[in-house]
């Protein structure tokens, strides 16, 4: 709060929840500055980056830069780390990192063995980026919720949000990435036939198929939903409690923030776990004809 | 009174979040240490499989609270 100057409780929250974002303001539109002062968008509109609720005008071609710039900078991370152990890889003694990843390799393998078991060599390096990513993504909520945000505002830029998972943009992007690789393997493994099949005539019979589809239809939608909705609701809510904690005085800060910190260590590897799970699962059943 | 409401909407939500789930997790818990009981040598692969079930779980109260306080912290001080 004492960084913020004269902000009220709930400016301050709103400001740490929102986005960076760049996007196209429509032609006539009304931009109110800080100061009280109106500005109205020229011909053609304007290409700029977000202030307070403007990100709503923008429409669809609006991009969120933070949650971009973490997530590619942490997936890069990942590459670098990963391809510098699999470089020195030795057959001798191994050093730490290499233990490191090879723990990490040996659990996401043993995971996609005991529930895949069909043939793709696809899926394993999949759950593994899933997994690996999603955690880094998620281990920025243990960043202390000031400090990267006010560094950027020192440097002239309004809006900061470091977790790229509390972004529903990112999470949904991700869940409906994991719903397209669905279609394609129930297709190309399954047949279009069986597929369509699958969908129209369980669980109640040939003569119900407007149920059959009303309810496999359902099943299947709601799997790119829950899954991209239960990451970002957890890390949202993470942050939003973190961000509570950071509004108290000083001196209770460290006895709520650092058990939380600690919790939210089981939480978000749990969840990076369960999206692993759940995306291997969900392959497994595209592969897996009845 | 619309404060008012909006504070008993987010105990709501959380209270009610955090019913269920701790019905659910307490049935899940016994489970395990039941099925620990009866066979020990599955312990490791009943932890991996409590961990996934408690993380689906355990989503939905938490989201509950993000949601609850943020109703109670942002939308009822800013009303």
């Amino acid at each position: 709060m004492a960084a913020e100057g004269g902000l009220t409780t709930s400016g301050y929250i709103i400001h740490h929840l929102t986005n960076l974002t760049f996007g196209h303001l429509p032609e006539g539109f009304h931009r109110h500055h800080a100061d009280g002062a109106v500005e109205v968008v020229g011909q053609g509109g304007t290409w700029t980056i977000a202030h307070g609720n403007e990100a709503a005008s923008m429409g669809f071609w609006a991009i969120n830069l933070d949650s971009m710039l973490f997530s590619v900078g942490l997936g890069l991370v990942f590459i670098w780390l990963f391809r510098k152990a699999a470089l020195k890889a030795t057959s001798g003694v191994p050093g730490g990192l290499q233990n490191f990843v090879e723990s990490i390799v040996e659990f996401v393998d043993e995971n996609v063995k005991s529930s895949f078991h069909s043939r793709n060599a696809f899926i394993a390096p999949l759950a593994l980026t899933v997994f690996v990513w999603i955690f880094l993504m998620n281990l920025m909520d243990l960043i202390p919720v000031d400090w990267v945000p006010f560094l950027a505002q020192q440097l002239g830029v309004p809006y900061l949000k470091i977790v790229p998972s509390t972004d529903v943009n990112v999470t949904m992007g991700m869940s409906l990435s994991v719903f397209a690789l669905i279609l394609y393997y129930s297709i190309s493994v399954k047949g279009i036939g069986e597929f369509i099949g699958e969908l129209t005539l369980q669980p109640l019979g040939k003569y119900m198929i407007p149920a059959n589809l009303f309810l496999e239809g359902v099943n299947l939608l709601a799997k790119p939903v829950s899954l991209g909705l239960r990451l970002f609701g957890n890390m949202y809510a993470g942050e939003m409690i973190f961000i509570l904690i950071a509004l108290l005085p000083f001196w209770v800060q460290w006895v709520l923030s650092v058990p939380w910190a600690i919790f939210h260590i089981l939480i978000i590897t749990l969840q990076a776990f369960i999206f692993m799970v759940l995306t291997i699962v969900y392959m497994s059943m595209a592969h897996e004809s009845h | 009174m619309e404060a008012a409401l909006l504070y008993i909407a987010g105990a709501l939500i959380m209270g009610l979040g955090a019913t269920g789930a701790a019905i659910g997790i307490g049935i899940l818990g016994g489970k395990f240490l039941e099925g620990g009981a009866r066979q020990p040598e599955l312990i490791p692969m009943l932890r991996t499989q409590f961990f996934i079930v408690m993380g689906l779980v355990d989503a939905i109260p938490m989201i509950g609270v993000g949601i609850g306080m943020y109703i109670m912290f942002v939308v009822a001080a800013g009303a």
